[in-house]
C-alpha cells in the first residue's frame, strides 16, 4: 500500500520560531454526550489519557484527547491506528447515539516551537496567548488569520497546530510571515 | 524667519546630524527632530498651500492636531501622501515634498482661488454648479479635480510590510503623560495586567515643556524615573509610538504603532495595528489648545502658543526674533517666558481679558514683557507671512491702536480635552463653563456588556485642569479601573505637585469681538478646508442649524485632522449665530481613527499570496504542473480545463469532452462536500433536509437529491449514499460543503435538538476521483482488486473494496451520462491514486478534465448546475425536477413555501432547452423577448438563458433557459438579444434540455 503524504511533506521554516509541517496524524472526531462514561471509557481506551475538562488538551506522545465542543472530543493516536481507534469505539459503543469517524486526512498539523511561539501566533489568533490565557493542558480552537485552526501546548514554548488540509500552505505561509525575524514583539 | 537656537532642545542630539529633503532641497536636522521641527530650524515656514484657496500655509501645531504641515513623504513604492510633518520623526535621507500647489510651493496659480474667494462661499459647489447639468460632468469636475485634492495618490505596489497583534489586557492606558503614567502606575500596583500606550516616541507628553514639578523634582525627571518603575513591572507594559485609534464595544480598542517610519527597515514591519481586548480602559489624551479667531490668522507665522513653546524647549527652534503672543488665559505667559528664557524677544502679550491677575501674568511683567489687555489682534499683517499685528481693543470693532511689528504669533484660546477616544463608543460630553471646553459626562460614559462603563478619562483629558488635579485625577482613575477588573493588590501614594493659581480664562470666540464682516472673511476656523467664521455665519443664516448639517455645507472639519481645531471655535461661532448656548448646538460625532492609519496596516499580512487563503486538493500540484488553467471555485482553486501546448482554451475544453465521452477522462471531484449524517434520526432527519425520500433508500445504494430553503428555493443539490442502517453521507456542491453543514447543525442544534442525529463534515477527509467514459470499467479492472461488472455494482450503487494499492469507496454515479465511477480514497494518498490512474489509463487514452467540460457534458444531459439553473428565486418545480419532490412525505424544509399561490403559478418560468436555428452560441444570460412594453417602458420579456455552451458531442451550440411556459411550447422560437452590443437577436428552438442520450443507455453499463 502506497505511503501516506501529509499536504507539506514536512516543510519547514526557521525565523523568529521554527514552524514545521508534523506528517500524518491520526485523529477521530467521536461526537456524543460527553458526559457518558461509555464516550468517556471508549475515548480514553484509544487514547490512552484522562479524559480533558471543557477548554483542556490531554496529550502524551502521539495520543491524546482535546476537547472540541460539548458534545465533540477529539482523539489523536498514530496514523496508523486511526481505522482500529475508529473499530474500538464502534465495538464499545454499539447500540448508543454516537458518532466516531476517522479524520486524519482531513487535517495538517504544525508544530511551532521557539521563545517567541505565543507572540507568533498572537499576530494571527484573536485568542489570549498570555500565560495568563493560554498554557500547556488548554486547547483552543480559533482562527489563524482568515482560516479556522486549533492549537494546543506541548510545553512552554512549543505549540501544536491542526488546520484543514486544503489549507495548509496557507497556515503555514501565514505562520512563517508571523515569524519573520526581527519582528518580534516582547509583549509576553 | 525661524531658525534654530544655538543651544538647548531637550530632544536633539545635536552630535548627530540628520540629513533630509523637501521639495528637493538639501536641508539638515538633528536627531530627535520631527520633521516640522527640522523645517522651521531651516528656515521653512511655507509648507503647503490650503485646499481651496491656496493659501500659503505654514506650521501651526507641534502634534497630531496639525492641520497645514503635510507632505508627501517618500518615493515609488514608498510614497505616502498626507503624511503630518509634526508627527514625522526625522530619519536621514528622508524626503518630503509639499502638497496642492502648481506650479511650485512659491509660485501657485491656484492662488487664484484667494481673489474669487467671495464667489466661493460655504456650499458653493451646491450653489454654482447646479445647472446645466453636462456642465458639471465636463467643465466644472474635471477642473476641480486638476485643483482641489491634497497629497498625490501612490501608484506603485506597497513595498513594506505590515502586521496584527492580538493582545488582553485588563487596563490599557492610552496616552503615556503624566496622566497616563500616574494611571498606569497605580493600576499595576493594584495587580491589573495593564497596556500603557504613547502615540509619540517620548514619555511626559506637555509636562516637562511646561515646567511642572512633581514629588518635589522637575517633570522631566519624575517622568524618566516612573518609566523606569514601570518598565520593572511584571503586570505592566509600555509601547511607544503606538497610538490608541478607536475604541469599540465590549473593550474592543484599536491601536497602531509604527515600527519603521523613524527608522525604516527592509524587510521588517513597517506598521504594528493592535486589537486589543481590555476589562477596562483609561484615555490620557491630553488636551489640544484652541486657535483663536482674529483676521488673518491663517499666515505662516502664526502658530499655537503651547506649539511654539514646544519648538523652544523641545527642539531648540525659534520661531521668529519677535513674537507676539495673544491669549486669553495664563497658560500662553508660559510662552512668553520660554521665549524670553530663550533669549528672544516678546514685543508684546495681547490679553483679551480686562483685568486679569495671577503670579504667570505678575512674572511676564517682571521680566518686562508688556502686557497689554482688553486688547486683540486686529489682524495678522504680511501677505505670505506674519509681518506685524495691528492690535486693537477685544470689545471693539477691530479699530487699529497700535500697530506691532513682529516675525511670529503665539496664540492661545484655551485648551480642549481630548474626548476623541472616550466619545468612540458612546461616551457622553457636558459644557464646562470655567475653562469654554466639552469634557467627559462621568456620569454617562460608554457601557460593556454588563451595563457598567468600561472607558474612563484621566487627567486634562477629564478636564482636570493644573499638574496637581491632573495627578490626583489620574492616580484616581487607575485605581478605580484596576478596581473594576477585579485587583486592588496595593496602593501606592498619588504623586503630587504643588496648586496653582491662575487667573480665569474668558471666552473668545472672535476677535475682536464686534468685528465686522470684511475681518469675519479673514478669519480662518479651519486652515486646511478653508472655512472661515463668515462661512459657519452664512450657513446658519441659510438655515443649517445642526452642527452635522453645518460641518457637511461648509466642510469645517472635514479634512484629514477632522476638525482637531476647529471644532470647537466652530460650533461656537454657530451657536452665536443661532442665538443658543454652545451645550445645545452640541458637537458633531467622533469617529475612529483618532488620527489615520496607514491602509496597509489594516490590510495587515494579507497581501500577495496570503491575500486570501487558496484552498488545494492533495492533487493541486499535478494540475499546477499539467497546464491548469485555474478556475476560482469558493477558495478553492479547480482545473477550468488543462491547457497543452499551443491550444485554447476553448480548444481544450473541446477535446477534454470529446475524449471523455471517446475514451477515459477524469475529474478531481475532491472539492465536493462530503458530510456524514449518523444517528437513530438521521433518515428522518434526511427527508426533512431534501425534498425527496432519503429513508427508503437502502444500504449499499445512492440518490440525487435536492435541498431546499424554508422559503422554498433551491439552494444545493448532491448524491445521497446509504452507508448503513443509521448512518447515510450527503454529498454537497463545492460551494455548499460549509453552507449546508452548518445549515444542517442549525436545524439540529435549534429546532430538532431532541432528534438522535450527528454529523460530521468529512470533505477533505477524501480525495475524490470520477472515473469517466466507455472504457472506465477497463482501466479500473485492469488495475485489479474488486468487481465493478454491472452485477456487482449496479448503476447507483456504492461498495468499499480495494483498487490496485488503494482502500477505495467506489459510487456508480454519473454526472457525464457517461459509464461513471467516483472513487473516494483518503487524502494522504489521492495523489499516489491519481498518479496510479493516469499510469494505467495511459493505454486507454486517459485525459483529466475540468470544470467547463464538466459543465458542458452535464449540460448535454440536461442536467441542472446549482448557481447557473438556481439563483435563490428558483424552486425545483420551475426545473421540472417534479419526479424529485416527494408526495408521501407529509413535510420537508421548503414544502409548505412551495405550495403558495406565487410558487404555484402557471405562468412562472420553466426549463427548456434551447437549440439556435443557426447553430451558434446563445449569449449567457441573454434574455428572450416578448411583444410590446411594460408601463416603465422596458420591453417585454418572456424567459432568459441559464446554461450555453458549443457542444463538441452535438457540434452545434446547446443552452437552458428559463420560458413562460416553455415545457408546453416544444419547438417555437423565440428571439434573444445579444448581449454584446450586436444588432441581430438569436433565434433559438425550445426543445427538451435533454440534448444527449436521453434513455440512459450509456451511463447504465
Amino acid at each position: 500500500m502506497s505511503e501516506p503524504v501529509s499536504a507539506l511533506q514536512g516543510a519547514i521554516f526557521e525565523g523568529l520560531v521554527k514552524v514545521e509541517e508534523a506528517g500524518p496524524c491520526g485523529m477521530i472526531t467521536l461526537r456524543g454526550d460527553l458526559a457518558s462514561t461509555q464516550v468517556k471509557t471508549a475515548a480514553t481506551g484509544v487514547a490512552g489519557v484522562d479524559f480533558p475538562g471543557q477548554g483542556e488538551a490531554n496529550c502524551a506522545g502521539d495520543k491524546g484527547l482535546c476537547w472540541m465542543s460539548p458534545d465533540e472530543i477529539l482523539v489523536l493516536c498514530p496514523y496508523d491506528q486511526a481505522g482500529a481507534g475508529v473499530a474500538a469505539i464502534d465495538k464499545l459503543l454499539a447500540g448508543t447515539h454516537y458518532l466516531a469517524t476517522n479524520v486524519s486526512d482531513a487535517r495538517a498539523r504544525f508544530v511551532v516551537s521557539g521563545l517567541d511561539a505565543r507572540e507568533v501566533l498572537a499576530k494571527l489568533t484573536p485568542a489570549d496567548m498570555s500565560p495568563a490565557g493560554f498554557a500547556p493542558g488548554r486547547f483552543r480552537r480559533t482562527r489563524l488569520a482568515q482560516v479556522p485552526a486549533a492549537f494546543w501546548m506541548r510545553d512552554e514554548h512549543m505549540f501544536e497546530v491542526i488546520c484543514f488540509r486544503s489549507v495548509a500552505q496557507y497556515v503555514f505561509d501565514i505562520l512563517t510571515a508571523a515569524a519573520t525575524p526581527g519582528s518580534e514583539v516582547g509583549f509576553f | 524667519m525661524s531658525t534654530r537656537l544655538a543651544s538647548g532642545g531637550r530632544l536633539l542630539d545635536r552630535s548627530k546630524a540628520v540629513d533630509f529633503t523637501f521639495n528637493g532641497k538639501r536641508m539638515r536636522g538633528f536627531a530627535g527632530d520631527t520633521l516640522a521641527s527640522a523645517l522651521l530650524a531651516n528656515g521653512q515656514t511655507l509648507v503647503g498651500r490650503s485646499f481651496k484657496y491656496h493659501r500659503p500655509r505654514g506650521i501651526v501645531a507641534s502634534g497630531a492636531e496639525e492641520p497645514n504641515a503635510l507632505v508627501n513623504l517618500g518615493q515609488g513604492p514608498r510614497h505616502e501622501p498626507n503624511q503630518r510633518a509634526t508627527t514625522t520623526e526625522l530619519f536621514d535621507g528622508l524626503r518630503a515634498t509639499s502638497q496642492n500647489h502648481w506650479p511650485s510651493l512659491e509660485f501657485d496659480v491656484g492662488v487664484i482661488n484667494n481673489y474669487a474667494s467671495r464667489f466661493l462661499p460655504a456650499g458653493f459647489y451646491y450653489k454654482t454648479f447646479m445647472a446645466p447639468r453636462p456642465a458639471w460632468k465636463h467643465v466644472f469636475e474635471p477642473f476641480i479635480r486638476q485643483s482641489a485634492g491634497l497629497g498625490k495618490a501612490p501608484k506603485d505596489r506597497d513595498a513594506d510590510i505590515y502586521e496584527h497583534f492580538y493582545a488582553h489586557v485588563d487596563v490599557l492606558v492610552i496616552g503615556g503623560g503624566i496622566a497616563g503614567l500616574a494611571a498606569a502606575r497605580q493600576a499595576g500596583a493594584a495587580g491589573a495586567r495593564v497596556l500603557l500606550i504613547e502615540q509619540t516616541a517620548h514619555w511626559g507628553g506637555r509636562a516637562p515643556v511646561d515646567g511642572a514639578e512633581i514629588d518635589g523634582m522637575p517633570a522631566a525627571e519624575w517622568v524618566n524615573d516612573t518609566v523606569e518603575a514601570l518598565e520593572a513591572e511584571e503586570n505592566i507594559r509600555l509601547r511607544r509610538r503606538c497610538m490608541g485609534a478607536g475604541i469599540y464595544d465590549h473593550g474592543y480598542v484599536m491601536a497602531y504603532e509604527r515600527l519603521g517610519d523613524h527608522d525604516p527597515q527592509e524587510g521588517l514591519p513597517r506598521h504594528r495595528l493592535w486589537k486589543i481586548r481590555a476589562k477596562q480602559v483609561v484615555t490620557a489624551t491630553g488636551a489640544i489648545e484652541r486657535p483663536l479667531s482674529f483676521a488673518g490668522n491663517d499666515l505662516p507665522g502664526v502658530m499655537l502658543a503651547g506649539a511654539i513653546r514646544d519648538y523652544v524647549v523641545n527642539w531648540g527652534v525659534s520661531p521668529g526674533d519677535r513674537t507676539v503672543v495673544v491669549t486669553n488665559n495664563d497658560d500662553a505667559y508660559r510662552t512668553a517666558l520660554a521665549l524670553k528664557q530663550a533669549g528672544l524677544e516678546v514685543p508684546a502679550i495681547i490679553d483679551a481679558r480686562p483685568a486679569p491677575a495671577s503670579p504667570l501674568i505678575q512674572a511676564a511683567r517682571d521680566l518686562g514683557i508688556k502686557v497689554e489687555t482688553g486688547r486683540a489682534v486686529a489682524k495678522v499683517k504680511g501677505r505670505a507671512r506674519v509681518e506685524g499685528v495691528a492690535v486693537s481693543a477685544q470689545a471693539g470693532e477691530g479699530a487699529a491702536l497700535q500697530d506691532i511689528t513682529c516675525d511670529a504669533v503665539a496664540m492661545s484660546g484655551g485648551w480642549s480635552p481630548v474626548v476623541h477616544l472616550w466619545s468612540h463608543c458612546g461616551g457622553k460630553l457636558v459644557w464646562d463653563e470655567e475653562n469654554a471646553h466639552f469634557r467627559p459626562d462621568v456620569a454617562r460614559p460608554p457601557i460593556g456588556a454588563d451595563g457598567a462603563g468600561f472607558v474612563r478619562a484621566a487627567g486634562i483629558a477629564n478636564g482636570a485642569m493644573g499638574t496637581r488635579d491632573v495627578l490626583a485625577d489620574a492616580d484616581a482613575q487607575g485605581r478605580a479601573a484596576a478596581l473594576a477588573c477585579g485587583h486592588k493588590r496595593r496602593k501606592k501614594t498619588a504623586p503630587s505637585a504643588a496648586a496653582e493659581e491662575a487667573a480665569p480664562l474668558e471666552p473668545v470666540w472672535l476677535m475682536p469681538q464686534g468685528a465686522g464682516a470684511a475681518l469675519r472673511a479673514k478669519m480662518w476656523l479651519d486652515f486646511q478646508n478653508d472655512v472661515k467664521v463668515s462661512d459657519v455665519q452664512l450657513a446658519a443664516r441659510e438655515g443649517f442649524e445642526s452642527v452635522e448639517h453645518t460641518k457637511r455645507y461648509t466642510t469645517l472639519g472635514m479634512a484629514t485632522d477632522q476638525g482637531k481645531l476647529s471644532n470647537i471655535n466652530g460650533l461656537a461661532v454657530l451657536s452665536q449665530s443661532l442665538n443658543e448656548e454652545i451645550p445645545q448646538v452640541g458637537t458633531t460625532t467622533f469617529r475612529p481613527p483618532y488620527t489615520p492609519i496607514s491602509m496597509g496596516a489594516i490590510a495587515g499580512e494579507a497581501r500577495g499570496a496570503i491575500f486570501q487563503p487558496l484552498r488545494r486538493t492533495p492533487m493541486h500540484d499535478w494540475h499546477a504542473e499539467n497546464g491548469a488553467y485555474w478556475e476560482p471555485v469558493g477558495h478553492w482553486r479547480r482545473p477550468y480545463c488543462y491547457q497543452r501546448p499551443g491550444e485554447s482554451v476553448e480548444e481544450a475544453v473541446q477535446r477534454e469532452v470529446r475524449n471523455t465521452r471517446e475514451n477515459l477522462g477524469l475529474l478531481d471531484a475532491s472539492t465536493l462536500g462530503k458530510i456524514l449524517v449518523k444517528g437513530a434520526d438521521a433518515g428522518k432527519f434526511l427527508d426533512m433536509m431534501h425534498t425527496n425520500m432519503m429513508s427508503t433508500l437502502k444500504p449499499g445504494r445512492c440518490r440525487y437529491g435536492l435541498m431546499c430553503t424554508e422559503n422554498g428555493f433551491l439552494t444545493d443539490d448532491g448524491v445521497v449514499a446509504r452507508i448503513d442502517d443509521e448512518t447515510f453521507l450527503c454529498h454537497t456542491t463545492t460551494g455548499g460543503a460549509d453552507r449546508i453543514h452548518a445549515h444542517m447543525e442549525e436545524w439540529l442544534q435549534t429546532e430538532w435538538w431532541d432528534w438522535k442525529v450527528w454529523t460530521a463534515n468529512l470533505t477533505e477527509q477524501y480525495a475524490q476521483v470520477a472515473v469517466v467514459g466507455p472504457k472506465a470499467r477497463e482501466v479500473l479492472d485492469l488495475m485489479g482488486g474488486m468487481d465493478l461488472s454491472a452485477g456487482a455494482l449496479p448503476f447507483m450503487g456504492w461498495a468499499d473494496g480495494q483498487i490496485g494499492d488503494f482502500k477505495v469507496r467506489v459510487y456508480r454515479i454519473s454526472f457525464s451520462g457517461e459509464l461513471s465511477f467516483e472513487i473516494a480514497v483518503d487524502a494522504h494518498r489521492g495523489r499516489a491514486f491519481w498518479d496510479a490512474l493516469l499510469e494505467a489509463g495511459a493505454g486507454f487514452g486517459v485525459m483529466p478534465y475540468g470544470t467547463e467540460a464538466l459543465h458542458i457534458m452535464r449540460a448535454e444531459k440536461g442536467f441542472i448546475m446549482i448557481g447557473d439553473e438556481t439563483d435563490g428565486t428558483v424552486i425545483p418545480q420551475d426545473l421540472g425536477l417534479d419526479w424529485a419532490i416527494s408526495k408521501k412525505k407529509t413535510d420537508y424544509l421548503g414544502k409548505r413555501a412551495q405550495e403558495r399561490t406565487h410558487m404555484t403559478d402557471p405562468d412562472r418560468w420553466k426549463l427548456v432547452g434551447l437549440e439556435t436555428l443557426d447553430g451558434s452560441v446563445l449569449p449567457d444570460g441573454a434574455y428572450a423577448t416578448a411583444p410590446d412594453s411594460n408601463a416603465n417602458g422596458q420591453r417585454n420579456v418572456q424567459g432568459r438563458v441559464t446554461s450555453t455552451y458549443h457542444s463538441p458531442t452535438l457540434n452545434r451550440g446547446i443552452a437552458m433557459g428559463l420560458v413562460k411556459h416553455g415545457p408546453d411550447r416544444m419547438g417555437e422560437v423565440l428571439e434573444f438579444p445579444r448581449t454584446d452590443g450586436g444588432k441581430a437577436a438569436v433565434k433559438a428552438k425550445i426543445v427538451s434540455p435533454v440534448f444527449y442520450d436521453p434513455d440512459g443507455e450509456k451511463q447504465n453499463v
